[in-house]
This record gives C-alpha cells, structure tokens and sequence, in this order.
C-alpha cells in the first residue's frame, strides 16, 4: 500500500506540451496563476477556462485524470468557498441565526472556488506532463541568475533529484522495517491517533538512522565520482530552446494579451 | 613505478570518549607496501576487520595515511591539489549499489562522473555509449534504476566509474550485497573490463572464488599484507588461509583433503576442470 504513493505523478503519454522545454513549463504556469488573481469577471474565466481546455487538449492527458486530483484538496475548496459565501457583508439574501447569505459573497465565493480550481489543475497539469528531472532542471536554469546572490541554486536542484531518486528506497526499507517490527510484535494498526502516533516511533527511528547511513555512503560515492559543486559542471543534457518553446511563448502571450484586451474593453 | 604505490601505509583510527579525550588508537592498516603494474588485475582478499576496504579508500584519495605514502599514478595523495587527478585516475565502486546511483536515469547516471569533470556534452553522450556498451547495460540506458537488480545496478555503478576513463578501477566488496548470479555477474563484467579495456582492476573481496581469474592475489590480516602471489601459489597453502579465518574454495580443499589422506594430487588446484583432470590421471 505504501508503494502506491507517487510523487509527481508524471503522466506518461507523448504530446506536444510534454515535449516543451521545462523552463516553458515552470513560467507559463506562473504566468497563468498569476493571471488569474488579475481579473474579476466572469469573462476572464472564460478565457482562462479556453486556454486550460486548449492545453488539456494538447496534453492528451485525460480530463478524468485530472479531476481526480481535486479530490485531495476538496475540504479545502469547501472552506475556501464557505467562508466566502458566508462572510461576505453586503446584501443579504438569506438568513438563519449567526448565518447570513449575501450577493456578494456568493459571487465572491464562486470567485474563489473557480480560481482554486483553474490553479490546481494548472500547476498538476505541469507536473504531468513533466518528469521530476526535466522539472529541476528546468528550476536550475530559471533561478541561475539567482546564483550571483550567492543563492545555491545547484545545490537545492541537486537535493531535489537526489530526494526523488531515494523516494521509492526509502518507502521500500519502511515497508522492511514495518515488517521486521510487525514480527516482533509491533501493532501499528489499533489504537487511537496518539497511541497511533507512538507506534511509528520504532519505525523512525531505523529508518532515520539508515537514511543517515545512505547519505554518508552517498556523499563518499559522488567525491569519488569527482562531484565538486556546480562550478565547472558541464550538462549531458543541456536545455535548449526550440522552434516549438517559442511558439509556446507567443501562445501564453497571445493568452495575456486577450485575456487583457476582453476584460478591459470587452465586457466589463 | 606502477600505477598504484604504497610505502609504509599506516593508516589509524583514533577512538575517542564523550569528552573528546583518546581512549585507544586502532590500527587498521600497518605499514602495508603493495605495488600495482597498469593492466594487472589484483586481488585483495581479508576477514571482516583486516584493513581491506580502509587500503582501498586510501587508493581514492578518500582517507589520508596517517603515515607513509601512497601513489596513485604517480601523485601523492596527500598533496591536496593531486586530489581530483587522483579520482579521475583511480575509479573506485562501493559495496551497496543503492547507495551509489545518483540520477534517475541509467544513462545520467553513467553522464554525471563525465558531467563533473566538465567533459563537452556530445563526448559526454559518445562516453557514456561506450561504457554502457562495455558493462552490456546499454539496452537499460533509459530505465530507472529502482527496476534493475543488483547485478545490474552494480554493472551500471562500473559503467559510471569507466565514463570517467581511469587506468584504474578500485572495487570495494561490490558483490557482498548481491546473489550469486548477480555476484557472477559483475565479475564476468570486471574480467572484460580488464582483458579487453585493458584497465587495472583492484578487488577487494572475501568470496574466494571471485579471485581465481586474479593474476595476483594480496591476502591481509589485522592491517598487515600476509600472503601475496599467484592465486595458485596462495591457495596451496590452505592452513594458512585457514588460520586468516579464510575459506579455500571447494574443489581446493576437496583435492587438499585428498592429498592429505595420501593420494598423489599436486597443489592449489582452482578449478573443477583442473580437479577432474588430475583425478583422470590417478
């Protein structure tokens, strides 16, 4: 059961978007995000609505697939929107003891629920259709002129697929560890969340001791491979832009420039 | 000079209690002089305890002697500015193949020794090409390391080490964690490595049968070289090995048992073959 936890989850198909350069990726999902705090019409959403539909589109990812990932953030989407509808002052429409439905947090509130909702399939929708190492990557380059702060920008990049590599080692060695202490005994499964929580005790306690070990081992294995920070590293896979990554630049700016343009001159 | 040097290697652990003070002075290595010639496959045999993997980090610049000298390629370890010559002269491969990948791909692993030496981009892909190809691991260049097995990931650990192009690979008990087909593997791997790549290869082991195919083999206990010579010249002497608390492999002590009870079986026979032969001429 532990196994099926997946981080990423890069959906494997080939496409159009997801052979776009990562660093396309990264910024016009900021882009897009940002966009969407920009505006309060309804006719913006539609054009947002237009362009996600577009790049889903493209994508060949299933809608479904998709959706499933709202589910996880469903509670908060519930309070997001309830606390918009319900505490919103203006006119109100409805009442019942302390609460009060007003116009305005209705709009408000079905504001904040479509915008949650473009945001979330949004950014998934990068990490589907980009795979964890194309995603540091792509974060290395755009934040190296951070580097000139004295920002590591290599380093955390390197964390990053460091940690990804060891994810599924490490889930493995909890389901051993599981196992070992289950045999002598160990109840992870009754009990309150208290007593629930206690239980993990004898499960963290070797796996930090082992995540401990590998890293040692880890760090000797990468000096013996002459690592030496980023100065000096050349890549075996450079990024680079292509015809198709520029194309994707004109379509997110083409996407501003109406989504500009409607909300300000269309419908108001 | 060969391409590995040892003089005087002494290398000691200092145990230290809670509030810093010494408390006793290991010696792991004492005083130990090997010599590698370039091409020559060493072997490197010990119990648990006898300094063998300790020797093999000095190899890599990994620990410093504490005194004596070691040459790698004729450099001084303990000059600092030798160091990263040093590594890229003398590969060195764990024992724990997880530990030791560090990408996600198998073909960026193999890049990232190249990719750290500042190698261009298309000799990095045309290095990695060829040492996959030489590990016979090019088919899984694409795979996630996760799926492969540990014979596998460990031929994909010396792909990473020979993308570097040294003269000289040190392994470190790299088949303690595998099966024996995984076992078998790998040193099937180290043999072509070093017949047909030409490259020195140091194992460093306590399989016994893994050193047979060795030209030469160093036995070490408590620190100290013990025995050195031909595998045929160490194994002959089995009540030695035994006082190492080391085992002779079967057939060698099946034919030493023999010659013992009186039949006429000549000295350190290595394998079945050799075995079935000399009882064929009884």
């Amino acid at each position: 059961m532990i196994r099926d936890i997946t981080i990423g989850q890069y959906y494997p198909v080939d496409s159009v978007i997801h052979r776009l350069d990562p660093r396309v990726k990264l910024m016009g999902t900021l882009i897009y995000i940002i966009s969407l705090f920009l505006f309060k019409s309804f006719t913006g959403y539609l054009v947002a609505l237009v362009f996600l539909g577009a790049v889903i589109k493209l994508s060949r990812v299933p809608l479904g697939y998709i959706l499933r990932g709202l589910k996880a953030v469903i509670v908060l989407l519930f309070f997001t929107i309830g606390f918009n509808i319900f505490l919103t002052p203006g006119q109100v429409i409805w009442q019942a003891w302390v609460f009060k439905i007003t116009r305005e947090g209705l709009r408000s509130g079905a504001f904040m629920g479509i915008r949650l909702i473009f945001l979330i399939v949004g950014s998934s929708l990068m990490t589907f259709t980009t795979t964890p190492n194309h995603l540091t990557d792509g974060l290395e380059r755009l934040l190296g002129p951070f580097k000139r702060l004295h920002m590591p920008v290599h380093e955390v990049s390197m964390m990053m697929s460091i940690a990804l590599r060891f994810i599924p080692i490490l889930l493995e060695e909890t389901d051993k560890i599981m196992k070992a202490q289950s045999a002598r005994g160990a109840d992870f499964e009754s009990g309150g969340l208290i007593k629930k929580a206690k239980s993990l005790v004898p499960l963290l306690v070797p796996l930090f001791v082992s995540a401990f070990r590998r890293a040692n081992d880890l760090a000797m294995a990468m000096e013996a491979r002459c690592y030496r920070g980023g100065e000096g590293r050349t890549k075996m896979k450079p990024l680079k832009y292509g015809r198709r990554d520029y194309i994707a630049y004109g379509m997110i700016a083409l996407y501003l420039g109406a989504l500009f343009l409607i909300t300000r001159y269309l419908w108001k | 000079m060969g391409i590995v040097d040892t003089r005087k290697l002494v290398f000691e652990y200092i145990r230290r209690d809670e509030e810093g003070n010494v408390e006793g002075i290991n010696r792991a290595v004492d005083e130990v002089d090997i010599c590698v010639e370039k091409g020559e496959f060493i072997a490197v045999l010990g119990h648990n305890g006898s300094g063998k993997s300790t020797l093999a980090k000095h190899l890599n610049a990994i620990l410093m002697p504490t005194e004596g000298t070691v040459w790698v390629g004729g450099m001084d370890t303990a000059e600092e500015e030798n160091l990263w010559n040093i590594r890229q002269t003398a590969g060195m491969v764990f024992q724990n193949p997880d530990n030791q990948i560090i990408a996600n791909v198998v073909e960026e692993d193999v890049g990232f020794g190249p990719e750290n030496i500042g190698v261009p981009t298309e000799e990095i892909w045309q290095r990695v090409e060829e040492s996959l190809k030489a590990v016979g691991m090019y088919e899984y260049r694409a795979h996630s390391p996760n799926r492969l097995s540990g014979g596998q990931k460990q031929r994909v650990a010396i792909a990473g080490i020979m993308a570097m192009k040294p003269e000289c690979i040190v392994l470190d008990e790299p088949t303690a964690m595998l099966d024996p087909n995984g076992r078998k593997e790998v040193i099937r791997t180290i043999r072509q490595l070093n017949q047909q790549e030409n490259v020195t290869i140091i194992l460093i082991t306590h399989y016994m049968e893994e050193v047979i195919h060795a030209d030469r083999v160093i036995v070490m206990d408590g620190g100290r070289v013990v025995m050195q010579g031909t595998p045929r010249e160490v194994f002959s002497q089995v009540e030695l090995l035994k006082k190492y608390r080391l085992d002779v492999p079967q057939v060698t002590l099946l034919a030493y048992e023999l010659k013992k009870k009186g039949l006429p079986i000549r000295d350190g026979i290595l394998s079945i073959p050799e075995f079935v032969e000399e009882i064929a001429k009884l």
